[in-house]
């Protein structure tokens, strides 16, 4: 299992289109991600209407965690996405 | 003859017959011809196969005609239908014994009954989408397509209760004149979608069935929508959109040039705004900067106070819209005529000359210092400046020189990045205006707010429409307060604009030009307007200088 934080600061936070962006880039991995943010909020990342429900916000710190597959190149994967898009 | 008002979405003028249109309901359900389980998922997944195909042929319409905002509307769509949580809800359904079309209007209902309850005025404009998504599958289950309304006809301004995003991606943009809706909110994506198409349009109207067909009059801009217009109104309407297309046209053509007088003056104009929903606008009239950022906005509408972070994030967006282009962000103006629902404040005998602006951001000083932290975050993203309401005294000035700094060091102790932000102040009271000089040494610019300023030069109730006869927009007092404002400011090195209603009077461009006036600050559509009138002035070489002291 791997896992690492990110800030979101994107200003509308993780709205709609970035949730989208971010499932077709989950679904592409052979790792099962997750995403989770203070207060217990906690969402597959290729799932697009939890994702939408976590409603989180920009400058909330979320985690993810990646397991199973290819651990490494999963998480090289997220954490470029993250910073290029959120 | 009716007028009815409602809430800006986009502004314009358009004159038409209006249409009433309501969505057809799904028929109700017919328990008898539920087929097993088994077989409604098929019929489910064939719908939303046939579903996801139209939204994909419609998402490469919309980037073709609107760009990419567009279109990524359509492909959120999409892959709500494909989404593991909302399919588990449809089978969930069906296996309790729903039809495929009632099992998926359930789900959608669900997934909106979560978006709507979500604390989050952009997550609940969501629920529209969601629910747009389930309708189209539960319209191609029970055999009825995808309805385009008013396929046939002439152009028409379309009225109703609530209209979905793919519903008015659907319909024929060239008929289109305008739309007026009930329910739809401002951050809906029919809203944006509205936008993006430029189309005039209105939400938080109550439509009336029997409006069908009349000729009407929507003037976007002001708010209003006139049916059956009396023959006078209509032939002065229909005059004034003949004039407006062709100087559209005209205006057009000036994006990119700059405002200079035919002798070589030049002047910044730039453009009022409420908030990042009316950056498209700003942009599309090439304004030089954001000279008027009223931050209200993200406090008349919301339920609870802003926190640090929301406002952050507004003024980041426009910051960074602006690319290099200043934003001047005017802090907190609430009271007098202002009442925000999550800051309730006490009656006043006479709110005018109440706690208001300034005057409650230094009594509310955590508040106050929440917005001021925000801004001076947003600058680390770009060139921005902060603008004080209401300022009477110099005390005033200090003293939130004095929070700023305390602002820079709780941030700078949480490790979070700001900027530097020049500082200035409104001059909209007689008071402001006689210390200009000393307040001039003390802030980097002057915004000139000619609406509070008149009132109080005059001591005219602007909403008093008995007073109109006495209340000259243009009163001489008024204009030399501005003159003696602008002598002030040049002579301390301090900038000047105006930002009020007088800004955009092309009636007074030269004299401003000839007062040394830097910049004017207008509603984005004025923008263009006032170019082309400042680029038809000769000021024959002249320009006052500030030399000597000031005079009236």
């Amino acid at each position: 299992m791997k896992q690492f934080t990110y800030t979101i600061t994107d200003p509308i936070g993780l709205h709609a289109r970035l949730a989208g962006l971010l499932v077709k880039a989950a679904k592409e991995l052979d790792s099962a991600v997750t995403v989770s943010a203070p207060g217990g909020r906690s969402a597959g990342a290729t799932r697009l209407m939890a994702l939408m429900t976590m409603c989180v916000k920009s400058g909330e710190t979320v985690t993810v965690t990646i397991e199973g597959g290819d651990e490494e190149a999963s998480q090289a994967a997220m954490e470029r996405f993250f910073r290029e898009t959120l | 003859m009716e007028t009815v008002t409602g809430k800006i979405i986009q502004e314009g003028f358009a004159v038409g017959p209006l249409r009433v249109w309501r969505r057809r309901e799904a028929p109700p359900p017919d328990a008898a011809a539920v087929l097993p389980p088994a077989q409604e998922r098929a019929r489910f997944e064939a719908a939303s196969a046939q579903a996801g195909a139209q939204l994909e042929a419609l998402c490469r319409r919309v980037r073709a005609e609107l760009g990419e905002d567009g279109a990524a509307i359509f492909e959120i769509h999409r892959m709500m239908l494909e989404d593991e949580d909302y399919l588990d809800a449809v089978y969930a359904a069906i296996d309790g014994g729903c039809a495929a079309a009632a099992a998926v209007l359930t789900a959608g209902g669900q997934f909106a009954a979560v978006f709507a309850a979500m604390d989050d005025a952009y997550m609940k404009a969501r629920a529209a989408d969601v629910e747009d998504v389930s309708r189209r599958v539960a319209a191609i289950l029970d055999g009825r397509g995808g309805e385009a309304p008013f396929s046939a006809g002439g152009p028409f301004l379309l009225a109703a209760e609530e209209l979905a995003p793919s519903e008015l991606a659907q319909l024929d943009r060239s008929r289109l004149l305008g739309l007026v809706t009930r329910w739809d909110s401002v951050t809906s994506h029919t809203a944006i979608l509205a936008r993006t198409m430029g189309v005039p349009a209105l939400t938080g109207v109550a439509i009336r069935g029997n409006w069908d067909g009349r000729r009407s009059i929507l003037d976007a801009a002001a708010g209003r929508l006139t049916i059956d217009p009396d023959p006078a109104l209509l032939s002065a309407a229909e005059q004034t959109l003949r004039r407006r297309q062709t100087e559209a046209a005209q205006l057009l053509r000036l994006r990119g040039k700059p405002n200079v007088t035919l002798d070589g003056h030049e002047i910044e104009v730039c453009a009022n705004i409420g908030g990042p929903g009316d950056l498209p606008l700003v942009l599309q009239n090439d304004a030089q900067g954001v000279g008027l950022f009223r931050s209200e906005f993200l406090f008349l509408e919301a339920e609870r106070l802003p926190t640090e972070e929301e406002q952050f994030a507004a003024y980041r967006q426009v910051v960074e819209a602006m690319a290099g282009k200043r934003t001047v962000i005017r802090t907190l103006d609430l009271g007098a005529d202002k009442q925000a629902p999550c800051l309730p404040l006490e009656k006043e005998e006479n709110p005018a000359l109440g706690l208001r602006a300034i005057r409650l951001c230094l009594t509310r000083r955590d508040l106050f210092k929440t917005q001021l932290r925000a801004i001076l975050r947003a600058a680390a993203f770009g060139k921005t400046a902060i603008l004080l309401p209401m300022i009477v005294s110099l005390w005033e000035v200090r003293e939130v020189k004095a929070l700023l700094e305390e602002c820079r060091a709780e941030l700078g102790s949480r490790g979070e990045p700001f900027g530097e932000a020049e500082l200035g102040v409104m001059i909209e009271t007689p008071a402001a205006v006689l210390i200009a000089e000393e307040l001039a040494r003390e802030v980097e610019f002057f915004s000139l707010g000619t609406n509070d300023l008149t009132q109080y030069a005059l001591a005219i109730d602007r909403r008093n429409p008995a007073l109109e006869p006495f209340c000259d927009a243009r009163h001489p007092a008024v204009l030399r307060m501005i003159r003696y404002t602008a002598e002030a400011g040049r002579r301390h090195g301090c900038r000047v604009g105006v930002c009020g209603q007088l800004a955009a009077d092309p009636a007074l461009t030269e004299d401003f030009l000839r007062m040394g006036i830097d910049e004017l600050s207008v509603p984005p559509a004025a923008i263009l307007p006032l170019r082309r009138s400042i680029r038809g002035l000769d000021l024959g070489g002249e320009r006052r200088q500030g030399e000597g002291p000031p005079q009236f």
